[in-house]
């Protein structure tokens, strides 16, 4: 019996679908056998992010109405020899054609399977919001260093707590600027953890390379050199139960110490 | 065996005080204050009005029967009936009291979107967020930071106030004042441990906490030796 983490914000564009994506490609690395379900049905992103686009035959709402088995809709990633599969969102319906029962039942049948189903949120609290975190064990809220950002987080942190079947939620702060942060200029790791007083489960610092990555549909967290990938890789270990400090956000700058904390593996 | 009267009439040194005995019937009762009150008022034909105490003892008098009471003695030319006392009150409304003096602990974070309303004293024990809103009939003490609306006396109560251990609130409302936080705050600006009342000229006051042991002295509710 698996279980199922949702990743959620409120606000849009902070970077839920690549986090789903990457924290489903670090799980699936370490050995685990991982079903992303993205739930954004009308505006579906993860299987681009994934690359697996032109792989999809049926999708969630397909299965939801019974047109196809869920195992014909889930589209494996052959990067991963049976580790990683995806349930695509539709495209073509909008929210309503699903109803939370029905997306708790299904994500009830893929926990039966994978150790664990993450699941992509799309942004808002209405329908889309409910479907998503209906079958939802745990959560993971991802913020960015924005007053905006993390006022959403909040309210969606309160909206998690009323569910009884969703664990106190952990929290993601993403596109972090660590100029910006040290200059004052951006809200810094220790205010957004005390504003929403939840637990941090990983930081990930703003990285071109996390837009090339996705542009190619390939998760970051393949590419073992960057900065983000281990970010994410870090935060897969966290959800695994194992306890890793926290990146140091301003190493980029490539002092001799840096070179000899990277010749020594200290990331 | 002699029989009690059921209506007695009292002067004190503040007026006079009508004592209706709680143990006949309410009918009866009327009849009584009604031939009494008939006997007893003398032809003065002076119109000084005089203001009676009614005491009811352990009767409970619906609202609909408190007024014909005083209607009765109101028309009895010179009397009026000034404070009505009964010793019973419903449950209901012993329940509202003990409600409304009551200090209700709620250990959460209230984030946004979120509204907390009570009936009493509110006792917060973690934040108001932006975008939150904590509401009581009362006074308000929050332990963490107020960032949020905090709404104390939201039924008309003036003499409310709302602490806070960190007061950075995005707007305070008292009965019904309401101040807005200034829309530049400085940083730097330490809010902490701070209070908000209504003064003299109606207006919120944000000052010390320790200023409302002399501005709110009956927010004091110890009882006993100090």
């Amino acid at each position: 019996m698996g279980e199922a983490i949702v990743v959620t914000s409120g606000k849009g564009g902070v970077g839920k679908t690549t986090t789903s994506a990457n924290i489903g490609t670090a799980l699936a690395l370490q050995g685990k056998r991982v079903c992303l379900v993205d739930t954004d049905i009308g505006l579906r992103n993860l299987d681009v992010v994934m690359g697996l686009e032109n792989r999809i035959i049926y999708d969630l709402v397909d299965v939801i109405e019974g047109r196809c088995k869920i195992h014909q809709a889930l589209v494996k990633d052959k990067r991963f020899d049976d580790h990683l599969y995806l349930l695509p969102a539709a495209q073509t319906s909008d929210k309503t054609a699903v109803q939370p029962e029905q997306m708790k039942k299904l994500i009830n049948e893929l926990k039966q399977d994978y150790d664990y189903i993450v699941i992509d949120c799309p942004a808002g609290i209405e329908q889309g919001y409910k479907n998503a975190v209906a079958g939802a064990d745990k959560a993971i809220v991802v913020t960015t260093p924005e007053v905006s950002a993390v006022r959403d987080a909040d309210r969606i942190i309160g909206l998690l707590e009323k569910e009884e079947n969703v664990e106190a939620p952990k929290l993601v702060i993403n596109r972090i600027r660590s100029h910006m942060m040290k200059n004052g200029d951006m809200l810094d790791v220790d205010e957004i953890t005390t504003h929403l007083s939840i637990d941090l489960i990983g930081i990930v610092a703003d990285d071109d390379e996390v837009i090339k990555a996705s542009n190619h549909g390939e998760p970051i967290a393949l590419n073992p050199n960057s900065k983000a990938s281990i970010a994410y890789r870090n935060i897969a270990r966290r959800i695994l139960g194992e306890s890793v400090p926290l990146q140091q956000l301003d190493s980029d700058n490539k002092g001799v110490f840096s070179k000899i904390k990277k010749f020594f593996g200290v990331r | 065996m002699k029989k009690t009267q059921n209506v007695t009439i009292k002067g004190t040194k503040d007026g006079l005080t009508l004592h209706l005995d709680d143990t006949c019937s309410y009918d009866e009762l009327k009849k009584e204050l009604d031939r009494k009150l008939s006997n007893s008022s003398r032809v003065q034909e002076e119109q000084q009005l005089f203001s009676v105490k009614v005491k009811v003892g352990n009767r409970y008098l619906t609202e609909k029967q408190e007024e014909e009471l005083k209607d009765l003695i109101r028309q009895k030319r010179n009397l009026i009936v000034e404070d009505l006392e009964t010793n019973v009150i419903t449950k209901a409304e012993a329940e509202r009291l003990r409600k409304e003096t009551e200090i209700v602990p709620v250990a959460r974070v209230i984030r946004s979107g979120q509204v907390l309303e009570i009936v009493g004293d509110l006792l917060l024990i973690g934040d108001v967020n932006p975008g939150g809103t904590v509401k009581a009939t009362g006074n308000i003490f929050i332990m963490g930071a107020l960032k949020g609306i905090a709404h104390a006396g939201s039924d008309g109560n003036e003499d409310a106030v709302i602490a806070a251990s960190v007061m950075k609130p995005s707007q305070l409302r008292i009965s019904d004042c309401i101040n807005r936080a200034p829309d530049q705050v400085p940083d730097e600006e330490n809010r902490v441990m701070e209070c908000a009342y209504i003064s003299d000229t109606q207006q919120i006051v944000v000052d010390r906490l320790q200023v409302l042991m002399r501005k709110r002295p009956n927010l004091t509710r110890f009882e006993g030796g100090l």
